[in-house]
């Protein structure tokens, strides 16, 4: 982008709310930012209107703050609890309709390949595991299929929290949720092992409750999905207003199921491995 | 962008009125392709279905020949539709096309498309919905696009296709409009039928789409402010996010509206009048038209007069103009190729005295309409008048 984008005309200098000209003058984006920087810049998302403890906002601001380029990142999203945090965020972003995010991101990223053939633009796409998982799975696979060259990452509360905790396909097996009475019939979506057998060159399964990794671990999504192929962040982003956690303690639930559903697991196919040894970047 | 289209940019009108021409014997599916091929698209994305695929097949033509410089196939047509709008919010000019089931499996994406203000220019080769399966011409998926807020156009002939497909792009694209328009023709009646059509024979092109004068933001973070989303909502529980909303859809549909200037200058009036003065008119549509000629020519023979009135365009619904044409009519007939009948619901919804409709006849299912079945209709309602 231009830095054109941010400046503000002199004349309304005055009248601009105080956090946006926080954000051009001190934001992240010319920068390449990560999570240990928080607390010397502008953020992309300070206010939402998402509940106490939850951990979708956490990861989000931590997303948002290790983005490689933000200044050449587009974000698609998907309607669900993770659409209400984006009108506030500083940079370029879509919502369309739930479930056909990915879809819309191939268009984006299609077009922006054709229009600035010169620049990367990093197109990443952040939706709910309904959006992801249920609704929008074909077109999530297919974009994986194809060889898009964008990041799925997926907010992972295991169940679809914005209408009221209904079950997902990712809520795990016989867990009770609306519209599950009895507790679900079924495993839960094994999306991970998916990413990795339909194109996904980077496929990365991991909690809130480690920021420092999961800032690494989406920049390094987001640079492989630019240069080698489709990339996917599996988040597990426990809900404490429907599963009825303590606010406080929402972030122990997500480290508490890193000791078995969401042990840590990270796959990196061997043309993402020779990219990041080429470039230096192993981290 | 990055391939080079080896035609030069003129203006539509340049394109439409003064350009030379040459008379093609081609089908309709071929004049989309033609009207494609000097449209100086940025990307096409496609999905089978008959009748359409055809069309989409010789727009991939124009990709491997240098005319498109982008063009994939989706993996249904909620997806297409959807590709095809993050491919419009990123700044390109963008067509598509489907039909019947097609369109019902992208339904959701067409209201968004109008209410996220995309040019989107989408053809339909219309045709019968499931269930049972049928793949045979029908126009009842144009009953429930009327509400989507997109500008509908019918063709009559593959003229029409070519005319038509080529101006939706720079109508669409219009400040005061910015909404999708869908360009619909009958499916296998005019799509896998050839005619003579008078086809541009300049290398000549529209201008390129720019989406830097458009009037919603460009999403590829070179357009200010950076703290963009498309498409924002209200989602409160209070006066103020209701009125947000309401005035948004008051909105698409004046864009619509604000239309009906650039598709007069480009294609002439929304609706064409023959033998206004005849006591019975019909009112028809797409090649239901072309039915109403042959029974028109019929009814002659029998000194019965009949005058017609061609409905160009669907929406905006050309309400002021129907009510004028039909101001001395006694008898109103609508021959459709669909179940609902919506032709004659639209006429009737707007016409004082619109027990003066015979909204007949009506065929579907991929039947035909014969000329004569037509006549009957037209000697009866005749019969009723002079009783």
């Amino acid at each position: 982008m231009s830095k054109r984008i941010t400046e503000m005309c002199p004349a309304l200098n005055d009248a601009m709310p105080t956090e946006y000209r926080e954000l051009v003058e001190n934001g992240p984006w010319l920068g390449d930012k990560t999570v240990k920087d928080l607390g010397t810049f502008k953020e992309l998302l300070e206010e939402h209107p998402l509940c106490a403890g939850c951990n979708l906002a956490l990861s989000l601001k931590i997303i948002l703050s290790s983005l490689p380029n933000p200044a050449d990142t587009i974000i698609v999203g998907s309607t669900g609890c993770s659409s209400l945090g984006f009108m506030q965020v500083g940079i370029h972003n879509i919502h369309s309709l739930f479930g056909n995010q990915n879809a819309v991101a191939t268009g984006v990223k299609r077009v922006l390949s054709m229009r600035f053939p010169d620049k990367k633009k990093d197109v990443v796409v952040m939706a709910g595991d309904g959006a992801t998982a249920d609704i929008g799975l074909d077109m999530t696979i297919h974009s994986w299929f194809r060889g898009e060259k964008i990041t799925t990452i997926m907010f992972d509360n295991e169940l679809y929290a914005n209408t009221g905790g209904q079950e997902s396909g990712m809520t795990p097996a016989g867990r009770v949720a609306y519209m599950a009475p009895l507790g679900k019939k079924f495993p839960k979506i094994n999306l991970f092992e998916i990413a990795k057998t339909s194109g996904c060159h980077y496929a990365v399964l991991l909690t809130t409750a480690n920021t420092v990794r999961l800032g690494a671990c989406v920049k390094k999504a987001i640079l492989l999905a630019r240069d080698v192929g489709p990339t996917y962040v599996q988040i597990h982003t426990p809900c404490p207003t429907n599963l009825k956690i303590p606010p406080e303690e929402s972030i122990k639930v997500a480290k508490d199921s890193e000791k078995e559903r969401y042990a840590f697991n990270e796959y990196v196919s061997e043309a993402a491995k020779s990219f990041l040894e080429n470039t230096g970047n192993k981290k | 962008m990055s391939k080079k289209n080896p035609l030069t940019e003129k203006p539509l009108d340049y394109m439409l009125f003064k350009a030379k021409r040459e008379k093609q014997f081609i089908t309709g599916s071929e004049a989309v392709r033609e009207a494609v091929r000097r449209a100086n698209i940025d990307i096409a994305i496609s999905y089978p279905i008959t009748p359409q695929s055809e069309t989409m097949h010789l727009v991939g033509d124009l990709f491997a020949e240098g005319y498109v410089p982008e063009y994939f196939r989706g993996e249904n047509e909620f997806a297409v539709m959807s590709q095809v709008a993050g491919a419009a919010m990123a700044g390109a000019r963008v067509f598509t096309a489907t039909c019947g089931p097609g369109t019902m499996r992208a339904f959701e994406v067409f209201p968004m498309w109008s209410g996220s203000r995309l040019p989107v220019v989408c053809s339909f080769m219309t045709r019968g919905i499931n269930a049972p399966l049928t793949i045979q011409p029908d126009t009842i998926e144009m009953a429930f696009l009327l509400e989507t807020g997109m500008i509908m156009l019918h063709c009559e002939t593959a003229r029409d296709i070519y005319d038509f497909n080529l101006a939706a792009f720079i109508i669409a694209e219009e400040k005061d409009v910015h909404i999708p328009v869908g360009v619909f023709m009958d499916g296998f009646f005019v799509t896998h039928t050839r005619e003579l059509v008078d086809i541009i024979t300049e290398d000549v092109c529209l201008p390129k789409y720019n989406p830097q004068a458009a009037p919603v933001p460009t999403i590829d973070m070179e357009t200010p402010p950076a703290r963009l989303m498309r498409d924002p909502f209200v989602m409160k529980s209070n006066f103020v996010s209701y009125v947000a909303h309401a005035s948004w859809q008051q909105e698409v549909r004046a864009a619509a509206a604000r239309s009906k200037k650039h598709i007069k200058k480009y294609l002439g009036e929304l609706i064409e009048i023959e033998n206004p003065a005849a006591p019975t008119i019909i009112v028809a549509s797409g090649t239901a038209v072309s039915q109403a000629r042959e029974a028109i020519k019929l009814a002659k023979e029998e000194n019965i007069d009949v005058g017609l009135i061609k409905v160009k365009v669907v929406r905006p619904f050309p309400k002021d103009e129907i009510v004028a044409a039909l101001s001395k009519a006694k008898k109103i007939i609508i021959p459709e190729f669909n179940i609902a009948g919506w032709l004659a619901k639209e006429v009737a919804a707007v016409l004082p005295d619109n027990g003066r409709i015979v909204a007949t006849p009506r065929v579907y299912g991929g039947m035909t309409m014969p000329p004569e079945i037509l006549l009957e209709d037209i000697k009866q309602a005749v019969r009723k008048q002079t009783q």
